[in-house]
C-alpha cells in the first residue's frame, strides 16, 4: 500500500496529548509523538500505534496466571484519548495488535463495540505482526504486510533497509532510563536516528526492552541516536549518551 | 539412694549421667519444659542466648525417643528461620544422640536438600526433622503429609520472636493449623529471645479457640547484664551523615585490644565503607573480614568457617549475623551507628560471650550528634534490659492466598472446613468469612468482578462442594513460588578479565563476587567505580548473566551507594530520646560537644519537653524553612513530609521541597512562613491536624512508588506474578508482565480488589509507618511549640545538612526528566 502526501492541515490549536515541543523528522516528513506512545503524521492525517497486544491478560490466563482482565479495556481507553487528541482520518496499527491469533474469540463484546466506535469514519489498516499473523477477521478488515508513507516504510519488525528508504517499526518495545539526582527514571520511548524509528509498545500490559539491549545495538551500530521518553506529562528528548 | 531422691524425676538415669559426664546440671527451665511436655502443653520458653535453649526444646523428644520405638512418621519437627542454623542444630544434636547411643534419626530439610533425599524422607521419615518455615509449608502441601505427620508429637519453633514480626511468621502460623489438623495430639514449643510483650507470643503459639488461649510461659534465667560503653571520641562527632569514618582509628584500636570483634552496621553500604576504611588503617595486618547478605554464599561460608576456627580478629557485618550460630569466641561487639532499637541492640550484644555468667562487652559508635542521644537512650534501655514492643503480623491476604493454593495441592478441600481451620491460627482469628471467600475466589480465578477467567480456573468445584486443583501442573507452580521473602531484583556481579584485541576491550566474566540490586547497577556507566565485596570495582558492563566488574586502582569510589538507615528508630527508643532531650538534668552524661550543642539550642531557640513538638521557622538564602522535630523515624517523617507539602500547596504556600531524617523534617517554601504564622494566616495546629491521614494519604499513596513495590511483593506472595527464575525468561517459559502496569490497570478498574487491599495494608503498616504517624499526630495535638528565628538553629543543622544529599520533591519524575533535559540545554548553550 502506498500513500502520497496531502496538503498540510492548518490547525491553530494542538490537541493536548500530542507533544507541544517535540517533532521527529524522518524522510522529510514530520512526526509528532503523543504522550500515549502513538505517533501522529500531520501531513497524512494518520495516527500510528504499535504493539497493542490486546487480550494479553486472557492469553496468559490460559496458563493459570490470572492478571487483571482489564488490559484490553485500558488499552482501548488510551487509544480513545490518542484519537481524540489528533482526530486522524487514518489509523495504522503497526502489528502485534492482538496478543495471539485466538484473541478474537476471547475479547469481550463491549470491547469489540468500543473498538468499532473508535474506527467509525476512519480508515484502519492492520499491519500483521509475529503475535497476530492472522488477526481476527471480523475486526481487522484491511490487513497489510507493510505500508509506505512517502519514503517511510511502516512495518512490524525493523529490518534491512534499501537505500533511499526510511523505516518506522514496532516489535521491540523500547524503553530508556535517565539517572538524575540518584534516581533512575525509566519510561517507554521512541528511539531513532536519521533513517529509522522504533515506536514504544502501546498496550497497557506491554513492558519495555532497554535500549542498551542487543537488538538496539544492532539497529543503531554507530550509537548515534536519540530517544523520546514518555513521561507522565510530557515527551522528553535525550541524546544517546545521556540514556541507558 | 539419696542421690536418686534428689535427682529430678523427669530426667531418666541415662540423661542424668550424660549431663554429669559433661559436668553440667540440668537447668530449671529445661526441667520445666519436661514438666509441660509430660502434661502435653504448648509452651513458650523465653531465655537469653547461651542458656541451653535449644537443648531445652529437644530434651523431651530425646527422652521419649530414647525408648525403643517404631518409626511411623516424624516425631519432632524443628523449625528455624535460618537454613544455616538448621544445619548447625542438626550437627549439635548429633553429639548427645551419639554419646548416649540413642536410637534416633535426625535429618534436615532445607531449600538445598536434593529431591532424592526429600523423597526418601517422605517414604521413611526421620524421628526428628529440622527445617525452615517455607519447607514446612511445602511439607503440609504434599499429598503424603497425612502419613508423614500422623504420629507427630512436638513442633519446636526457634527464634519465634523474629519470625512472628514478618510474613514468614504468618505463613508458619497457617502451616501449623494444617499440622494440628493432621496431628491433633501434637504440641508446640516456642523458643524466643527476651521480648517486651510475651503475652502476644503466648497467644500466637496456642491454637485459637483451643483449651487455653495462651501457652504457658517458662523463663530461662537471665545472664549477667551486658557491659555497654559509648565511644567518647576525641575526634569531633559529625553533625550529620551515617559513615562514622571519624571513629575508624578508635574502632581499630579496640579491635586490636580484643580477641575477636564483631562490628555491626545497619546497611550493606555502611559495611563496605567501614571495612574499606579499617583496611586502610590496618597497619598490623589484622585478619579482618566482611560479611553481608549480598556477598556470594561461598564467600560468606568461608568467613564463617574462619571465624569458627578462630582465624579472624574482626568481622564487619550486617543483620546477616544477627541470629543464630555460635561462630567462635566473640568477646567484643562494636555497633557502628545507632542501633535504632533496644531489642536489636540486645540481640546483637548477645553475639558476644555466650557464657551466661560473664557480661557481654559492647561498644556503641554514634555516627552523628543525634545518634549520640540515641546511643545513650539505647544504652540505658539495654542496661535495664528493656525491649521494644513489636507486634506480630496478622491477617495477610496474600499469605492466606498462598496457603489456600497449598491446601489445594495436598488434595480437595471444603471451604467451610478450611475456614474453620484457618481461623484456629491466632493470626487469622479475626478473618471474616467474606474476606476468606474473596481469597478463595482470588486463588481460583483472580477474584475479578469481571468474571472473565472461569474457564481457566485453578480451583474447580466438585459435586460435593469441595474444591480441587484443576490441573496437576499448578502444584508445580505453587512449589516454585512458595515463601514470603521477596528479594529485590538482584543481579550477579562477576569479576571480569579484560583483554585488548584489535584496539577493542574484550571483557570476559570470571568468579561471582555476589549480588547487587538491579536498580543500583542499572545506574552505572562503564568505567564508574563503586565499592563492593570490600573492593573498589570498575563497572565493565552487563552481559546475559549479570554485571561485570574489574578491580580498580582508584582510592575513592565514584558512585556512592548511599542508603539511609534500613531500620526505623523504634518507638520506644524515640520516646527515650525525647525524654532525654527534655530533661537537662540527664545531659551531664553526654559528651561535651553534644552538651554544648543542646545548650546552644536552648539559648538560641528552645529544647522541647518530652511531650512537646518543636516547630522552628527561619529564612535562609532565598527560601524560608520550617523544621519540625517529631522523632518518629525516617519513614514516618517522609510520609508526613508528603502530606504536609500537599497541604501547604493547597493553601497556596508554594512548598518547594522537603527532607526527612530519623529525628526531624524540613520543608522549604518561597513564602515567609514566620510572617504567615504571626499574621494568623498559617495555623500550625491545623497544618498538623490528624485529618491529613484521610484522603490526602490515600491520594498520595495510590500514586507512590512505595505502593507499587508493596503491590509487587503482595502479588508475588499471592501467586499472581510468578517469581523470576534466572535463565527461564530467555526460554520464554515465563511470561512476565511488569507489576507496575498490573497495579495501574487494577487500580483504575477494580480499586477494591483483595490484592490492592493487601498492598495498602502492608504499606500503611511498614513502608510509610502510617499507624505510627497517626499516633504521633494524636500525641502532639495541642503540644506544638513554635519559634520564629532569624537563622538556622543548632538543632536543625543535621537535617539541614541532609538537603541536597537527597533532595527530591515527591515522586515528580517528570520534573526530574525535565531537569535532566534542561541541563543538556544549559551545557549546549554555555560559552566555552
Amino acid at each position: 500500500m502506498r500513500y502520497s502526501p496531502r496538503p498540510p492541515i492548518s490547525s491553530s490549536t494542538r490537541p493536548c496529548g500530542l507533544s507541544r515541543t517535540q517533532r521527529i523528522a524522518l524522510g522529510g516528513i514530520d512526526f509528532v509523538p503523543d504522550l500515549s506512545g502513538a505517533l501522529y503524521v500531520p501531513e497524512f492525517d494518520t495516527l500510528i500505534v504499535a504493539d497493542l497486544h490486546l487480550e494479553k491478560a486472557s492469553s496468559i490466563a490460559r496458563r493459570g496466571v490470572h492478571l487483571p482482565p482489564y488490559d484490553t479495556r485500558a488499552t482501548l481507553a488510551q487509544l480513545a484519548v490518542a484519537i481524540e487528541a489528533s482526530n486522524p482520518r487514518r489509523l495504522i496499527f503497526l502489528g502485534d495488535s492482538f496478543h495471539d491469533n485466538d484473541a478474537g474469540s476471547r475479547i469481550a463484546q463491549a470491547d469489540v463495540e468500543k473498538l468499532a466506535a473508535l474506527l467509525v469514519d476512519r480508515e484502519a489498516i492492520w499491519i500483521v505482526g509475529n503475535h497476530d499473523p492472522v488477526p481476527p477477521a471480523d475486526l481487522c478488515t484491511r490487513l497489510a504486510g507493510h505500508v509506505l508513507l512517502g519514503s517511510v516504510l511502516l512495518r512490524h519488525a525493523p529490518g534491512p533497509l534499501e537505500p533511499g528508504l526510511h523505516e518506522i517499526a514496532g516489535h521491540l518495545h523500547p524503553a530508556a532510563a535517565v539517572a538524575q539526582r540518584g534516581h533512575s527514571i525509566r519510561c517507554k520511548c521512541f528511539i531513532g536516528d536519521a533513517r529509522r524509528l522504533v515506536m514504544p509498545a502501546f498496550g497497557s500490559f506491554t513492558g519495555g526492552l532497554s535500549i542498551s539491549a542487543e537488538p538496539f545495538v544492532a539497529l543503531f551500530p554507530s550509537g548515534d541516536y536519540a530517544v523520546w521518553m514518555l513521561g507522565s506529562r510530557a515527551v522528553h528528548r535525550f541524546p544517546a549518551k545521556r540514556v541507558y | 539412694m539419696t542421690a536418686m531422691m534428689l535427682a529430678p524425676p523427669l530426667l531418666p538415669p541415662l540423661f542424668q549421667d550424660w549431663f554429669a559426664s559433661r559436668g553440667w546440671a540440668p537447668r530449671p527451665h529445661q526441667l520445666a519444659l519436661l514438666d509441660h511436655a509430660a502434661r502435653g502443653d504448648n509452651v513458650l520458653l523465653i531465655s537469653p542466648t547461651g542458656g541451653g535453649k535449644t537443648l531445652a526444646g529437644f530434651l523431651p523428644s530425646l527422652i521419649e525417643l530414647a525408648k525403643p520405638h517404631q518409626r511411623a512418621g516424624i516425631h519432632t519437627l524443628y523449625v528455624s528461620p535460618l537454613k544455616a542454623l538448621a544445619v548447625d542444630i542438626a550437627r549439635n544434636l548429633e553429639a548427645p544422640v551419639a554419646e548416649m547411643n540413642l536410637p534416633i534419626t535426625i535429618e534436615t530439610r532445607t531449600g538445598d536438600t536434593p529431591h532424592s533425599r526429600r523423597k526418601r524422607q517422605r517414604e521413611k521419615p526421620p524421628d526428628i526433622l529440622i527445617t525452615t518455615p517455607e519447607q514446612l509449608s511445602l511439607l503440609v502441601a504434599d499429598a503424603h503429609a497425612a502419613h508423614v505427620l500422623a504420629s507427630l508429637k512436638n513442633v519446636i519453633l526457634d527464634e519465634l520472636h523474629s519470625l512472628v514480626t514478618s510474613k514468614r511468621g504468618v505463613l508458619l502460623s497457617l502451616a501449623l493449623t494444617r499440622i494440628e489438623a493432621h496431628a491433633p495430639a501434637s504440641r508446640r514449643v516456642g523458643l524466643s529471645a527476651t521480648v517486651a510483650d510475651p503475652d502476644a507470643l503466648r497467644a500466637w503459639l496456642a491454637p485459637h479457640g483451643g483449651a487455653s488461649d495462651r501457652a504457658p510461659l517458662v523463663l530461662g534465667n537471665a545472664g549477667a547484664p551486658p557491659h555497654i560503653r559509648i565511644l567518647k571520641s576525641v575526634e569531633r562527632v559529625p553533625w550529620a551523615g551515617h559513615s562514622s569514618l571519624y571513629a575508624i582509628p578508635e574502632i581499630y584500636a579496640e579491635i586490636g585490644k580484643a580477641k575477636m570483634t564483631l562490628v555491626f552496621v545497619n546497611t550493606r553500604s555502611q559495611a563496605e565503607m567501614v571495612f574499606q576504611s579499617l583496611w586502610n588503617a590496618n597497619e598490623d595486618n589484622l585478619p579482618i573480614a566482611l560479611h553481608h547478605g549480598s556477598l556470594d554464599v561461598g564467600q560468606r561460608r568461608k568467613v564463617e568457617a574462619a571465624m569458627a576456627a578462630g582465624k579472624l580478629r574482626a568481622v564487619v557485618c550486617t543483620s546477616t549475623l544477627d541470629l543464630g550460630i555460635d561462630w567462635g569466641d566473640v568477646d567484643l561487639v562494636i555497633h557502628v551507628g545507632a542501633p535504632k532499637g533496644s531489642s536489636r541492640l540486645l540481640q546483637r550484644i548477645g553475639r558476644s560471650n555466650h557464657r551466661l555468667d560473664e557480661p557481654s562487652q559492647a561498644l556503641l559508635v554514634p555516627s552523628n550528634r543525634f545518634e549520640v542521644l540515641e546511643c545513650e537512650a539505647a544504652l540505658q534501655a539495654a542496661t535495664a534490659l528493656a525491649q521494644d514492643t513489636q507486634y506480630p503480623f496478622v491477617l495477610k491476604f496474600d499469605v492466606l492466598a498462598q496457603h489456600i493454593l497449598g491446601r489445594a495441592c495436598a488434595g480437595p478441600f471444603k471451604p467451610d472446613e478450611l475456614f474453620a481451620e484457618v481461623t484456629r491460627a491466632w493470626t487469622y482469628r479475626n478473618l471474616s468469612r467474606e474476606d476468606f471467600d474473596a481469597c478463595i475466589d482470588f486463588v481460583a480465578t483472580g477474584g475479578y468482578a469481571l468474571r472473565a477467567y472461569e474457564r481457566y480456573a485453578k480451583l474447580k468445584a466438585q459435586p460435593d462442594g469441595s474444591l480441587r486443583l484443576s490441573h496437576p501442573s499448578i502444584a508445580q507452580q505453587y512449589r516454585l513460588n512458595i515463601g514470603t521473602i521477596v528479594e529485590e531484583e538482584m543481579l550477579k556481579v562477576r569479576l571480569a578479565s579484560v583483554k585488548k584485541r584489535l584496539g577493542k576491550r574484550l571483557v570476559t566474566g570470571g568468579r561471582v563476587l555476589g549480588e547487587l540490586e538491579e536498580w543500583f547497577l542499572s545506574q552505572l556507566a562503564v568505567g564508574d567505580t563503586f565499592l563492593f565485596a570490600g573492593e573498589i570495582l570498575r563497572f565493565e558492563g552487563l552481559d546475559e548473566f549479570g554485571a561485570l566488574a574489574t578491580r580498580s586502582k582508584s582510592s575513592e569510589p565514584a558512585i556512592p551507594s548511599y542508603q539511609g538507615g534500613k531500620f526505623p528508630l523504634s518507638t520506644y527508643l524515640a520516646e527515650r530520646v525525647r525524654e532525654m532531650l527534655g530533661n537537662p538534668k540527664s545531659w551531664p552524661s553526654l559528651p561535651p560537644q553534644v552538651r554544648d550543642w543542646l545548650s546552644m539550642q536552648r539559648y538560641k531557640s528552645l529544647v522541647p519537653s518530652a511531650q512537646q513538638m518543636l516547630v522552628e521557622t527561619f529564612p535562609r538564602g532565598h527560601y524560608h524553612y520550617l523544621v519540625a522535630y517529631p522523632f518518629e523515624g525516617r519513614l514516618a517523617h517522609q510520609t508526613l513530609g508528603m502530606l504536609l507539602t500537599r497541604r501547604l500547596e493547597r493553601w497556596g504556600l508554594q512548598p518547594l521541597g522537603f527532607v526527612a531524617s530519623e529525628y526531624a523534617l524540613v520543608v522549604w517554601t518561597v513564602r515567609d512562613l514566620s510572617l504567615m504564622i504571626s499574621a494568623g494566616r498559617l495555623d500550625l495546629d491545623r497544618l498538623f491536624d490528624e485529618d491529613m491521614m484521610g484522603d490526602d494519604l490515600d491520594a498520595w499513596l495510590a500514586e507512590s512508588n512505595l505502593m507499587k513495590r508493596t503491590f509487587r511483593n503482595a502479588a508475588i506472595i499471592a501467586g499472581l506474578i510468578e517469581r523470576r527464575w534466572p535463565g527461564k525468561e530467555k526460554t520464554g517459559r515465563q511470561v512476565t508482565v511488569n507489576s507496575d502496569l498490573i497495579y495501574d490497570v487494577l487500580r483504575s478498574h477494580e480499586p477494591q480488589h483483595i490484592l490492592l487491599r493487601a498492598a495498602w495494608d502492608d504499606a500503611a503498616d511498614g513502608l510509610i509507618d502510617a499507624y505510627r504517624l497517626s499516633a504521633m499526630l494524636r500525641r502532639i495535638r495541642g503540644q506544638i511549640v513554635h519559634r520564629a528565628l532569624d537563622q538556622v538553629s543548632p538543632l536543625s543543622v543535621p537535617v539541614m545538612l541532609e538537603i541536597g544529599r537527597e533532595s527530591i520533591y515527591g515522586e515528580a519524575h517528570d520534573a526530574l526528566l525535565a531537569e535532566a533535559a534542561d541541563q543538556l540545554i544549559d551545557e549546549a548553550m554555555r560559552l566555552v
